[in-house]
């Protein structure tokens, strides 16, 4: 192998970055525009959204312990019961904050 | 179980939704929705600022690199094996992790086909360009309520780069300013107000069903390979199961 002596600025890593940022962002629809939609596929795409979130959401709250899970269900449960997310945001933080001032 | 059957949403949200369109209002209208994001999104920006003043960028390339990669999580990762000056090896690994850490954005880029693949192409392109998790999960639970401005999905992303760009530049400056957000539970922020949304996009048992699938998949993913594969490999397993459940 031979050496490789080029070296590069800081602009072509961050290019780099952006072009595989950009292929991630505009790849997943290209290929959906050459699957037939079926049944299936229709109910696949359905799902997906949800999907996605759950599979961030679940992971992540394990991660953060059982304050993560305090935090997590003390948002759900404000968001069923009063329908306003800027509310159960602030409270999933408090409940965070709080579970870790406590050593939870 | 409980079956929205009452509701036609449900299983034809594809066919009912309105075709998609723009508006000025949905701008705001959609900056207004990602607001509850903000916070976290000042506090995640000023904390990559402080590392990459650390790894020696310029704060020139910092502000460059938020305003054009716009992806926290994958700037995060990515600064980890950031050189100076950079070989054309770090050049390309800065690409494939860049790339990974992404991966969920092919998902939700397929998620919106069925909407956004209705508007003309270059329209379509360039607002998947600003894609990023708040944006898409505020457009995608706005269409899941049967609604068809594209502004909401372009205002609320455009409204979080305006913060990203901008806040990065006094978490630069002061370096070490915010010293422990986890205090906060600011590095909580995303998983916290993705299961707000998640609330709001229940619509029955069927798609419930691969949701959990995706999440024990997930959470054995996150456990068994390192890195962020578990997003992808949870949310693809779930949502296959999901379309081969049938409506009842």
């Amino acid at each position: 192998m031979m050496s490789d002596p080029a070296v590069y600025g800081p602009i072509a890593g961050i290019l780099a970055m952006a072009l595989a940022t950009y292929f991630t962002r505009v790849i997943g629809f290209w290929l959906m525009g050459h699957v037939p939609v079926t049944v299936r596929v229709r109910r696949m795409l359905e799902t997906l959204p949800g999907a996605i979130v759950v599979a961030i959401v679940v992971p992540l709250t394990a991660k953060a312990g059982a304050a993560g899970v305090i935090a997590v269900g003390v948002t759900v449960v404000a968001m069923v019961l009063r329908r306003n997310e800027f509310l159960a945001v602030a409270l999933g933080l408090t409940a965070i904050s709080l579970a870790r001032a406590y050593g939870i | 179980m409980l079956c929205d059957t009452g509701k036609s949403m449900t299983t034809q949200p594809h066919t009912s939704a309105p075709a998609p369109y723009w508006t000025w209002g949905g701008l705001s209208e959609g900056a207004w929705r990602s607001a509850p994001l903000i916070p976290g999104t000042i506090v995640f920006s000023m904390v990559f600022g402080t590392i990459a003043a650390q790894k020696g960028l310029t704060l020139t390339d910092t502000v460059l690199m938020n305003a054009i990669v716009f992806a926290g999580s994958a700037q995060l990762v990515a600064i980890e094996v950031w050189k100076n000056p950079l070989t054309l090896g770090a050049v390309l690994s800065l690409a494939t992790i860049t790339a990974i850490v992404n991966a969920r954005f092919i998902l939700m880029g397929a998620s919106l086909r069925p909407w956004l693949g209705q508007l003309p192409t270059w329209q379509a392109y360039l607002a998947l360009l600003q894609n990023v998790d708040a944006n898409w999960i505020v457009a995608s639970r706005y269409r899941g309520e049967g609604g068809g401005d594209v502004s909401i999905y372009l205002g609320s992303g455009l409204a979080l780069w305006v913060i990203w760009v901008t806040s990065v530049i006094p978490g630069y400056l002061l370096g070490a300013f915010i010293k422990d957000p986890a205090r906060f539970g600011f590095d909580m922020m995303l998983p916290i107000f993705f299961s707000a949304m998640l609330v709001q996009m229940w619509r029955g048992s069927r798609r419930a069903i691969g949701w959990g699938i995706a999440g024990v998949v997930a959470l054995a993913a996150s456990y068994l390979i390192a890195g962020y594969w578990f997003v992808v490999i949870g949310a693809v397993v779930g949502s296959i199961v999901g379309g081969f459940i049938d409506d009842e």
